[in-house]
């Protein structure tokens, strides 16, 4: 049903407006207001970019030079793949064809939701470690499979200065079925827990352990010494570990090539926890801008959102992790956005409920 | 924020730590658990007394306390001071003998073990040989005489501990003339009593369990006297004149013998079986006490008649025609009678009985009819009915201390005026500093209020939640009412009394507002009680009102115990704390929280189902709110918080039960031979383990969810007056944090206090915050623009502290169990953080604010936070930068109820349960340090050697 279709509209540069308005305008002018479609974009560099969120949006609207190229295809056909950097060599041509194009219909390209993958396990750091250790990340941004191992004590035998000694250690001791360690097939039953993002286990209780596992858990790393030697990564292919690495990273944000969208996604951030707590604001005024990537990061699993309005549920279902719901939350989320200093639009405030004192059920 | 930290160590903050914080274990307050033995020094006027764990601690004049720990941990099973020294000779359960000494040292008197001894026999004796039964310390303070299960009695000398084999007085010599029908081997087992004569110290008397009781000379080495008991022997005394004395024996008779020149073997002058004719239990220990008007105070333990009373833990007490047997609810150690030590005085004159039983000490006044009991200004049973939460108060107004002191006295009138009889040594610490109130919860409903101040841990008054409700126990103490024609005349005395008739009534949060004296507490059927402090008796109505925590919530059934009754009508109270307001939260949940805010008359409360705001001035609920998960099914359709928290009283109790029967010989971790049991133990453990292949202990690993239950567990309420909206107006506010990581604020609108009763208070919600971490909420604190903790409600009204600064931007600190988190306000974002669990794996138990102030330079002193974890150690971190400070081990991991008990002070001591009913001190500070510092002296040989420490006992009764 989609052919190539090209339409070309205004928009205020400086007053972009929000997505959910840019993606109901769109809808309007194609007339396919009852079908999902994902948009992207084309930046600078040519490089086919989705447009699902406000920051995205805005940063593709005010990169546009002079006009933004906006693709618009449907979701079922979208092709995950082609986001991210490696489309600006692909698409390249394709792409200069269509520079002044300012709307265009492009069936045949699926451009994919991130989203849709997932790490959710990664070998790091394979060449500090000895080759009989591995360090292993397991990814849980609030998806619904458990972690799934447990833990028990332990005796393992070290070399020390004065021969063999054994010495109390920790050990996996047994995978849930379908649990998200057995899945990485990274981790077995009898491996050696040695480190827990990057503390020594030596020493501690098992009741430690277990709690530092689980304050961790939202971006666990533990370092292992797999009961089963054979698997081990040889030096000379290294490569194997670290390209799967680099996969992950890249992988872990959403696909999204960090360098050139979406300036509030810093890596360094999200790597090193940082878990954002969620502030709902009980009074009128907004006040408080929740960090859009844990957010985001939190609710991946959730929805395999397929559609540009669920995205936006997404970032509902975020507050409803905090345990309540809103009819006001829309609003919220969104009337929050103004006190940005990037943003400078005006919401429209009809329709929504606003009932003061917030969000209880 | 971090970059402008300074790094690592700063060898000036690193000097300034030393000056604030130090770590010191100081005192051990209340009742010695598992007493087994007991001690007096007339001479010293000290008590000593001895516990299962090997611990020995000496009692004086109030203040006056000493403590040793034996190294083998073992019971202490006798204690002998040695006559006119000050010295002591310990027996342990192992058969060891420690003498232990009081030394001077830097001005204070310290107690150290000076030797240790064990007796063993010729090789290839059986351990029999050797096995001390008896020991009797000479007067000469040369020798030991230690009597032996073989019969054998060894000479010990002082203080070397050589055995003198030439001075050993063996079964055959002492049977050389003895007639046949009663000489045969057998009759020499076991020694059971040594006395020394009193009037010439080379006489003993030899008493041996089967009943043959001798009279040996020590200069000629042969017995003088042989008394022919029939019955089983358990004790000896002597008259103090020496011309008789008295044995008591294991069918509950007692039996007088005169001792004279002309009959070497003579007959009993009277035997007595004081609660027959029916068969009566033992009587294992007597005193004979002459008086001048010449009747005699016999007091014996035990003895009463088998069948009805075989039960009873009693002391008798028999002056002429009066007699009295004192009942104990728990089992008696030992007794002895305080009576005139002056040798040259004609009569005993006794004044006073001090009994150790399991759980408490009771001393009785023999000098004022009625033999009322003494009030001890130590040793307090902390425990008569079991804590079930403690408090803790710093710098009490005066006003406020003598009328709590003043409804206290009140209690007491029935209480002896005796002063404190057991008053040796001198209290040289210096006068605590400040006024500390120690507020203790109980199973039982009651609040008992102790003076915290110093060394002793003192009664000051007890107040009673119970008038308030419909039980079926009496509220009426019956514990002093005198059945007048009964037979055996018992009396119950003492005030332990672990049976509870109604759990629901324990109390399980209190909050005192020092300034004001309102009290809040809180209880475990979802009763909280507001209480003025009334100086008369008076009677009138509690206004009663109730909070339905569950609002509107379908589907939800409450499983656990009915919420109390409450009396209708007026009820009598006592001066003192009386209740005025009751809110019973429904369902009747454990009250998990509760804040009071003196100055704006509010009271908040919390329970595993939410939490609510009450208004006790116009007596009106402002709002409650449900905190259950709405997604949380199992806490919707069964109360799974209630299973648990029913689950965990049950677990407590009978851990309670457990601790006080089982002996917790290892509950001072330090020392070595602990550790290295401990160590032998888990090495045991991993073998058993690696052999066995059995399912290990396991730790399932799994981030914690929103679904589970039991989130709604309000875990901390808080009150402040900050920026909740915006940083132009401040406003009063409620804070909340559950269990399942939730803070709520609350924006109050507290009417001024001229239209206080016109307008009602007013909340509404400002904030929700969702920690992501989702770790039980302990602690809330807001900072001002200064960064310091807010000051409590009254307390600039009242001059004591700087108002907050409310110019600077204020900060909350939300402290989880696993974080502490610095967000800017009003706008809440994070500003700063310190993980605890992530990188240690311990988690927070305990959390307080605490001042510290520097030892060297008076006007220097900080805030910091005082962190108890979950294993025991203790943190200091400071504010507002979150950075860690120091840490000390303070209690072993594995002792929960310990880690459970902890109550910090606000100036950087604390105290915790070491055992049911003993507090353990401690001091973070360097410059907050109670500790006991006291001299004993050798009194001079004179002939009133008891005028010696007048101070002392003025100390007490200033005091007291």
């Amino acid at each position: 049903q989609f052919g190539a279709e090209f339409r070309r509209f205004s928009l205020d540069r400086y007053k972009p407006g929000k997505f959910e308005d840019f993606y109901k305008l769109i809808l309007h002018i194609h007339h396919i207001a009852n079908l999902e479609v994902m948009i992207g974009y084309a930046d600078v560099h040519g490089d086919l970019l989705p447009i699902n969120n406000d920051d995205n949006f805005f940063k593709a609207v005010s990169s546009a030079h002079p006009l933004l190229r906006v693709f618009i295809q449907r979701q079922d056909e979208v092709d995950y793949s082609n986001f991210g950097t490696n489309t600006l060599s692909r698409k390249k041509k394709a792409l200069v064809t269509l520079r002044n194009d300012n709307l265009r219909r492009r069936p045949h390209i699926n451009i994919s939701m991130p989203h849709d993958f997932r790490p959710v396990s990664s070998i790091i750091d394979v060449d500090i470690l000895p080759e009989t250790h591995r360090r292993v990340r397991l990814y849980r941004h609030g998806c619904e499979k458990p972690l799934g191992f447990y833990i028990r004590d332990g005796t393992s035998v070290r070399v020390t200065p004065h021969g063999l000694e054994k010495v109390p250690g920790i050990f996996i001791s047994r995978m849930v079925p379908g649990g998200l360690a057995e899945s990485t097939g990274l981790l077995a039953v009898n491996d050696e827990v040695l480190e827990v993002n990057g503390i020594e286990v030596a020493g501690k209780t098992l009741d430690q352990v277990t709690d530092m596992m689980i304050a961790n858990s939202h971006n666990l790393i533990i370092t292992v010494k797999p009961a089963n030697q054979r698997n081990n990564i040889i030096r000379s292919s290294r490569m194997s570990g670290s390209s799967g690495q680099s996969t992950d990273s890249t992988a872990s944000h959403h696909s999204l090539p960090t360098s050139h969208v979406l300036q509030n996604f810093h890596l360094d951030e999200m790597e090193s926890d940082e878990e954002a707590d969620i502030v709902i604001e009980g009074g009128l005024e907004p006040q408080h801008i929740p960090k859009l990537h844990s957010l985001t990061s939190s609710s991946l699993s959730r929805i395999n959102g397929s559609s540009l309005s669920h995205r936006l549920q997404r970032d509902l279902v975020l507050n409803n992790n905090s345990g309540r719901e809103s009819n006001g939350n829309i609003h919220k989320l969104l009337s929050s956005l103004k006190t940005d200093p990037r943003h400078s639009l005006v919401i429209p405030r009809g329709g929504i409920e606003e009932d003061g004192t917030v969000i209880t059920l | 924020m971090r970059r402008f930290l300074r790094p690592g160590h700063d060898p000036v903050r690193e000097r300034l730590k030393r000056d604030l914080f130090q770590f010191n274990k100081t005192v051990e307050h209340g009742f010695p658990h598992q007493p087994s033995a007991l001690g007096y020094s007339p001479f010293l006027r000290l008590m000593a007394i001895g516990t299962r764990s090997g611990a020995i601690k000496l009692y004086g004049a109030p203040g006056v306390e000493f403590m040793g720990l034996h190294e083998e941990n073992n019971t202490v099973m006798q204690i002998h001071f040695i006559p006119d020294q000050c010295q002591l000779v310990t027996l342990l359960d192992d058969n060891s003998l420690h003498l232990w000494s009081l030394k001077q040292h830097g001005g204070a008197s310290e107690l150290q073990e000076e030797h240790r001894f064990t007796l063993k026999g010729p090789p290839g004796s059986p351990p029999s040989a050797t096995q001390v039964t008896a020991v009797l310390p000479h007067s000469s303070r040369e020798v030991l005489y230690l009597g032996t299960e073989s019969g054998n009695i060894f000479v010990v000398e002082l203080p070397s501990f050589r055995v003198l084999e030439d001075r050993t007085i063996t079964p055959e010599a002492v049977l050389q003339r003895i007639p046949e029908d009663n000489c045969n081997r057998r009759s020499c087992e076991l020694v059971e009593a040594l006395r020394e004569h009193p009037k010439n110290p080379d006489q003993i008397l030899i008493g041996y369990s089967r009943g043959l009781i001798v009279l040996w000379d020590l200069q000629n080495n042969k017995a003088t006297h042989h008394f022919l008991g029939s019955q089983q022997l358990e004790n000896l005394y002597w008259q103090r004149d020496g011309s008789k004395f008295i044995s008591c024996h294991y069918d509950g008779s007692y039996t007088q013998w005169p001792v004279s020149s002309d009959n070497r073997q003579p007959e009993p002058l009277e035997n007595t079986v004081p609660y027959g004719p029916f068969p009566c239990k033992a009587i294992s220990k007597i005193y004979w006490q002459t008086t001048k008007n010449g009747l005699p105070y016999i007091i014996f333990q035990g003895g009463m008649p088998r069948a009805s009373y075989g039960d009873r833990h009693s002391i008798s007490v028999i002056h002429g025609s009066q007699q009295t047997a004192f009942d104990f609810t728990s089992r008696v150690i030992d007794f002895f009678i305080i009576f005139s030590s002056d040798p040259a005085a004609e009569f005993d004159d006794p004044s006073a009985l001090v009994v150790l039983a399991e759980e408490e000490l009771v001393v009785i006044d023999l000098k004022s009819a009625g033999w009322p009991a003494v009030h001890p200004p130590y040793l307090a049973s902390l425990h008569c009915s079991a804590i079930t939460c403690s408090h803790h108060v710093s710098n009490i107004p005066l006003k406020l201390w003598e009328r709590i002191i003043s409804a206290g006295s009140k209690q007491n009138i029935h209480y002896s005026s005796m002063p404190w009889p057991i008053d040796g040594g001198t209290n040289i610490a210096p006068d605590p500093p400040q006024r500390d109130l120690l507020l203790t919860g109980h199973e039982d409903g009651t609040v008992r209020f102790w003076d915290a101040s110093g060394v002793c841990l003192h009664l000051l008054y007890k107040l009673s939640t119970v008038r308030v409700f419909l039980t079926d126990a009496d509220p009426n103490d019956n514990m002093n009412t005198l059945g007048e024609d009964e037979w055996p005349p018992l009396r119950k005395v003492g005030t332990f009394d672990p049976y509870s008739d109604d759990p629901r009534l324990g109390i399980q949060k209190i909050y005192l507002c020092k300034y004001s004296g309102y009290l809040a507490v809180a209880g475990t059927a979802g009763q909280v009680l507001v209480m003025e402090l009334n100086d008369e008796d008076a009677e009138h109505v509690v206004d009663h009102a109730e909070a339905d925590l569950l609002q509107d919530q379908e589907g939800y059934r409450w499983k656990g115990h009915e919420k109390l009754k409450t009396r209708d009508g007026p009820v009598q109270f006592e001066a003192g704390f009386q209740p005025f307001v009751l809110v019973q939260c429904q369902p009747p949940a454990v009250v998990t929280s509760l804040a009071l805010h003196s100055e704006w008359k509010l009271v908040a409360f919390g329970t595993s189902h939410g939490f609510g705001l009450f208004d006790h001035q116009q007596k009106r609920l402002v709002f409650v709110k449900c905190t259950l998960h709405p997604s949380d099914q199992l806490a919707l359709e069964g109360p799974l918080s209630r299973v648990k928290s029913l689950k965990k009283s049950l677990r407590q109790s009978f851990r309670r039960i457990r601790r006080s029967r089982v002996s917790s010989r290892k509950r001072r971790g330090g020392g070595g031979n602990a550790s290295e049991v401990q160590e032998a133990n888990a090495k045991f453990d991993q073998d058993a383990l690696q052999e066995m292949e059995l399912a290990p202990v396991q730790r399932k690993i799994e981030a914690r969810s929103a679904e589970d239950s039991f989130t709604g567990f309000v875990r901390t309420l808080y009150f402040a007056d900050t920026f909740l909206r915006d940083s132009s107006r401040h406003c009063p506010s409620l804070w909340a944090g559950t269990n399942g990581g939730t803070v709520y604020a609350f924006c109050l609108r507290v009417p001024p206090a001229e239209r206080r009763m016109d307008e009602p208070v007013r909340a509404e919600q400002a904030k929700e915050i969702q920690l992501m971490h989702r770790a039980p909420v302990v602690g809330i604190l807001v900072l001002d623009g200064r960064s310091t903790p807010l000051p409590e409600p009254l307390e600039v009204a009242h001059d004591l502290s700087k108002s907050p600064d409310m110019q600077g931007s204020h900060q909350l600190l939300v402290v989880s169990e696993e974080q502490f988190k610095v967000f800017t306000l009003p706008k809440v974002s994070s500003k700063l953080k310190l993980k605890l669990t992530a990188l240690e794996g311990c988690r927070v138990r305990k959390v307080t604010v605490a001042n510290f102030g520097s030892c060297k330079t008076d006007d220097y002193s900080e805030n910091d936070l005082a962190v108890l974890t979950n294993l025991g150690d203790i943190q200091i971190i400071s504010l507002p930068f979150l950075k860690l400070q120091i840490r000390y081990p303070c209690i072993r991991k594995e002792d929960v109820s310990g880690i459970a008990s902890c109550v910090f002070t606000k100036y950087g001591q604390g105290f915790y349960l070491i055992s049911p009913s003993e507090f353990e001190r401690f001091s973070l500070s360097t410059k907050w340090l109670v500790e006991p510092r006291c001299i004993v002296d050798m009194p001079e040989l004179t002939s009133n050697n008891h005028v010696h420490n007048r101070s002392g006992t003025e100390n007490a009764a200033r005091k007291s």
